[in-house]
């Protein structure tokens, strides 16, 4: 579904990913974990478009990103942190999204009835706390339906109730056949949900691999110490 | 009506002399050609020209006749030479239309012209597609009143001058309207002359043109829409009160232009819409006072070879430039003007500005020395540059400055 | 690439700047005309307000409101539309805006006070001119990351095209004095959209004749067919080539 191909980029003398190569399928739940600048989130935008890689391919569905903006219609992002214009409502935002991608075929509104944002729809932006403008995030992502969903922290700032609608919402994807990718911190919930653990370790892939895989090669139970291990094993070479 | 009055008057006084009499010219009368009558008139006879169109190619006037026109009879010289010709003393030209004189490069053919006469009248004719107008050659005391020239070739360079003075002495040209000539007057070696209250307008070279032609007055006169304005050259006393200069707008078009004039008095005149209100060079002695200069490109244009002018009482508002020269002035005094653009202020409230005005800007300064920076015109830069150097003098000339300048302007 | 304008124009409209930047206009306008009542007179002060303001106005408004759209510019990056759209979009956006305001505050009183030729001219160099400051701000917003770099830029290319470049051309003026300089000066011009905006009204004013000769020479060429046509070509070129720039960094850029 998502094929990355010797991805290099750097922000002037910082070398950010230093060559990534790496196929993601439908229907995984891949989490990808790292340090902090470990060059998860500029992955992330690399396969959005949002940065553009300097050297190597992304392909989606066999199609080269490079150019291209129509792609984007099968991916669902919802960011670390949403920024949103300030002026606009809850409402406007999602009729504004609706309204800017007309040939959307199907609308996914389940989440935001779930939410009840519905109910919020007057408010302004910038008087929402972080965990509702979380919900906004995660709402739009779903929304449109897409084949595949990146979500960068998705759980960080959302209530335990929130939090557990978007897992439920998560799982439900991946029994859809999507393709979910998600960076977090939080073990338990790479444990609940993810299939498939992707390191990376200064710019660069350091394991990708099952859960079960991992679990095997490490000889450790929870996932959490298994990362743990391995996060330990790389810093030592 | 005047010229009713006037007929009448002129009749009364012939009968006085009882040997005088009058011819009557009509197409049914005893005497059907101008030309006729001329024949038999006698000096101080009066020939009354009925409404009609009579011919009338280079025809001598040399007996002291009076010739009245009675509605405007025509009087036609069919292009083929000049119309009337004057070459007696006493002869008065009253009423009459005089059309279509002969045009050429040869030889100044006019419409009437008054040769070695004095004491003659011209009064309240028409003059129409003549090359010149009224042309007074060598001639002494003789009066052009209330007659109405419009230019051969309307419009066009092929036309000489309206009324035209040549080595002339004590003449008064007044209440006269010159339009579409070369120049609308022109002196050559005219004295003592009287000129007011005429209309010189759409002229397409000078509204006033003269040279050589000391102690001359003009009076009440307006020099509108002129091709290049009024130009006066290498004369002395002249003496300008209360004329209008307006509307004379082009490339190198001036209300006033004084060229080697000396000891002069330039007073109550108004200068409007001109690309340049006066321009001087190497004028002498010239006292401006209580002019109105208004809506100007240049209200003055002073050339650095004018020494000892006085300006003084005379209101500069709303010109883009007020002044422009081109180097150091000598002698010259600029006094109790008003400036409207002056920013200065009066402490001791005697209505005189405290600090000196100086009407020329850097601006100015550097278009003449570089023409090309007037692309820069009304640029941000420009103004930027002004204020500059109004605060911290520099380069515009130092002694081109009004020393008393008023807070308002004069009521004038 | 419309709808975007569309949101960007509703958010505009909101912000009460326009609407103050209007009136403002509109001030000006009514005062200056009243003052004056000769409107030919007028005009020429209304021509100096709109040579210094409009290019201000236009180019630190549409710079900030690119720095505070970030977000809204963020969010549309990750959908599938083009950067192309998006910029656009938004250079659509504030330049109806601004357009309107400038429509409303200038040329509604020149059509009361001079609806002739000239306030034409005016009008089509105001709109010029706001176009071309809109398209340097988004140049300099999308080269600089900085809110505070970008609009620091923007004010500098305004005070360059205001007061420098013609400090220069006046120093280049002085060093060249000697030569004919008539297809110089053209050229000059042109490198400079106020100057040009500004040369194309005094030419269509009877003003002309104030320049003499040298102002004859350039009212024979921006009064002809050919400088007409040249001189808008260059104000579009002043337009399209900034923001051809910003839409290629814009392309490339890292958000």
């Amino acid at each position: 579904m998502i094929r990355i191909e010797k991805v290099e980029k750097s922000f002037g003398k910082l070398n950010i990913l230093k060559g990534i190569d790496v196929e993601f399928k439908a229907g995984q739940v891949v989490s990808v974990i790292g340090h902090n600048g470990s060059g998860k989130t500029t992955l992330i935008k690399c396969i959005l478009g949002m940065v553009v890689a300097d050297k190597g391919n992304i392909y989606v569905d066999e199609k080269n990103i490079a150019g291209d903006f129509r792609y984007r219609e099968n991916i669902g992002y919802m960011p670390q942190i949403g920024h949103y214009p300030e002026n606009m409502k809850i409402g406007q935002i999602f009729r504004m999204m609706k309204d800017l991608r007309k040939n959307a075929v199907s609308l996914d509104e389940s989440l935001m009835e779930e939410y009840k944002l519905s109910e919020l729809f007057e408010k302004p932006m910038h008087a929402l706390s972080g965990g509702t403008t979380q919900k906004v995030s995660a709402s739009l992502a779903f929304l449109f339906n897409p084949k595949v969903l990146i979500l960068d922290e998705p759980t960080a700032g959302l209530d335990p109730l929130a939090s557990e609608i978007l897992k439920a919402k998560i799982i439900e994807a991946k029994s859809k056949g999507k393709l979910v990718i998600i960076t977090s911190h939080i073990m338990s919930e790479v444990e609940e949900m993810a299939d498939t653990v992707m390191y990376l370790y200064e710019g660069k892939v350091n394991f990708y691999n099952s859960v079960t895989e991992l679990k095997k090669q490490t000889g450790e139970e929870k996932v959490g110490k298994a990362i743990a291990k391995i996060m330990k094993e790389s810093a030592h070479v | 009506m005047k010229s009713l009055a006037l007929s009448c008057f002129l009749l009364l006084v012939s009968c006085f002399f009882s040997e005088a009499k009058t011819i009557i010219v009509c197409s049914e009368c005893k005497v059907t050609q101008l030309t006729t009558a001329l024949d038999l008139a006698a000096d101080f006879d009066t020939i009354l020209v009925k409404k009609g169109i009579y011919t009338s190619v280079n025809t001598e006037i040399k007996k002291q006749v009076v010739i009245i026109g009675e509605n405007y009879p025509v009087i036609d010289g069919q292009e083929k030479d000049e119309v009337l010709v004057v070459k007696a003393d006493n002869v008065i030209l009253s009423g009459l239309w005089i059309k279509n004189s002969k045009r050429g490069s040869m030889k100044d053919y006019a419409g009437i012209r008054v040769v070695d006469s004095r004491n003659v009248k011209i009064i309240n004719c028409k003059l129409e597609n003549t090359f010149f107008g009224i042309y007074l050659a060598n001639s002494k005391n003789c009066l052009i009143s209330g007659n109405h020239s419009k230019g051969a070739n309307y419009g066009n360079s092929d036309t000489g001058n309206g009324v035209q003075l040549w080595k002339c002495d004590s003449i008064k040209i007044e209440n006269n309207h010159m339009e579409g000539h070369r120049d609308g007057i022109y002196f050559e070696f005219a004295h003592f002359c009287l000129i007011e209250k005429n209309l010189c307008e759409k002229n397409f070279r000078y509204g006033l043109h003269f040279m050589f032609s000391d102690s001359d007055v003009y009076r009440k006169n307006t020099f509108q829409n002129n091709g290049t304005g009024v130009a006066v050259m290498y004369t002395k006393n002249v003496e300008m009160y209360d004329n209008i200069f307006r509307n004379n707008w082009g490339d190198a078009a001036y209300g006033l232009l004084l060229k080697d004039i000396s000891n002069s008095i330039i007073e109550r005149n108004t200068f409007t819409n001109n690309t340049v209100g006066v321009t001087m060079e190497g004028s002498n002695s010239i006292t401006f006072s209580k002019n109105n200069f208004a809506s100007n490109g240049y209200a003055l244009k002073v050339m650095a070879n004018c020494i000892r002018d006085t300006f003084m009482y005379n209101n500069f508002t709303a010109n883009t430039f007020d002044a422009a020269t081109n180097g150091e002035l000598r002698e010259n005094s600029f006094k109790y003007n008003y400036w409207d653009k002056y920013e200065g202020y009066d402490l001791n409230r005697d209505k005189i500005g405290d600090i000196p005005f100086r009407p020329v800007s850097l601006y100015s300064m550097i278009i003449e020395q570089m023409p090309y920076a007037v692309m820069l015109l009304r640029s941000f830069t420009v103004e930027i540059l002004n204020r500059a150097e109004k605060s911290i003098p520099g380069i515009v000339p130092e002694t081109f400055q009004d020393y008393a300048p008023m807070m308002k302007p004069h009521s004038l | 690439m419309f709808k975007i304008a569309k949101y960007v124009m509703y958010d505009i409209l909101r912000s009460k700047v326009l609407i103050a930047y209007s009136l403002f206009l509109l001030l000006v306008s009514f005062s200056l005309f009243s003052m004056e009542e000769n409107s030919s007179k007028s005009l020429i002060s209304l021509m100096s307000v709109v040579m210094i303001i409009v290019p201000l106005v236009s180019i630190i408004f549409s710079t900030t409101y690119f720095y505070n759209a970030y977000q809204f510019i963020e969010l549309l990056v990750a959908q599938p539309i083009s950067r192309s759209s998006i910029l656009l979009g938004e250079f659509l956006g504030v330049s109806v805006s601004l357009l309107t305001a400038l429509l409303i505050g200038v040329g509604i009183p020149v059509l009361i006070y001079a609806p002739d030729s000239t306030g034409l001219v005016l009008m089509i160099s105001g709109f010029a001119l706001t176009l071309s400051f809109i398209s340097l701000a988004f140049f300099s917003s999308v080269a600089m990351r900085d809110k505070a770099k970008g609009i620091g830029m923007s004010l500098m290319l305004w005070f360059y095209f205001s007061v420098i470049y013609d400090g220069l051309v006046l120093g280049i003026l002085f060093s060249f004095n000697e030569y004919p300089l008539e297809k110089a000066v053209i050229a000059l011009a042109s490198f400079n959209p106020i100057d040009l905006g500004r040369i194309i009204i005094l030419m269509k004013m009877d003003i002309s004749a104030l320049m003499g000769l040298t102002g004859a020479v350039y009212k024979q060429f921006f009064g002809s067919s050919f400088g007409i046509i040249y001189s808008l070509s260059i104000m579009l070129m002043w337009i399209i080539f900034p923001l051809l720039i910003a839409l290629r960094i814009f392309r490339k850029k890292n958000l």
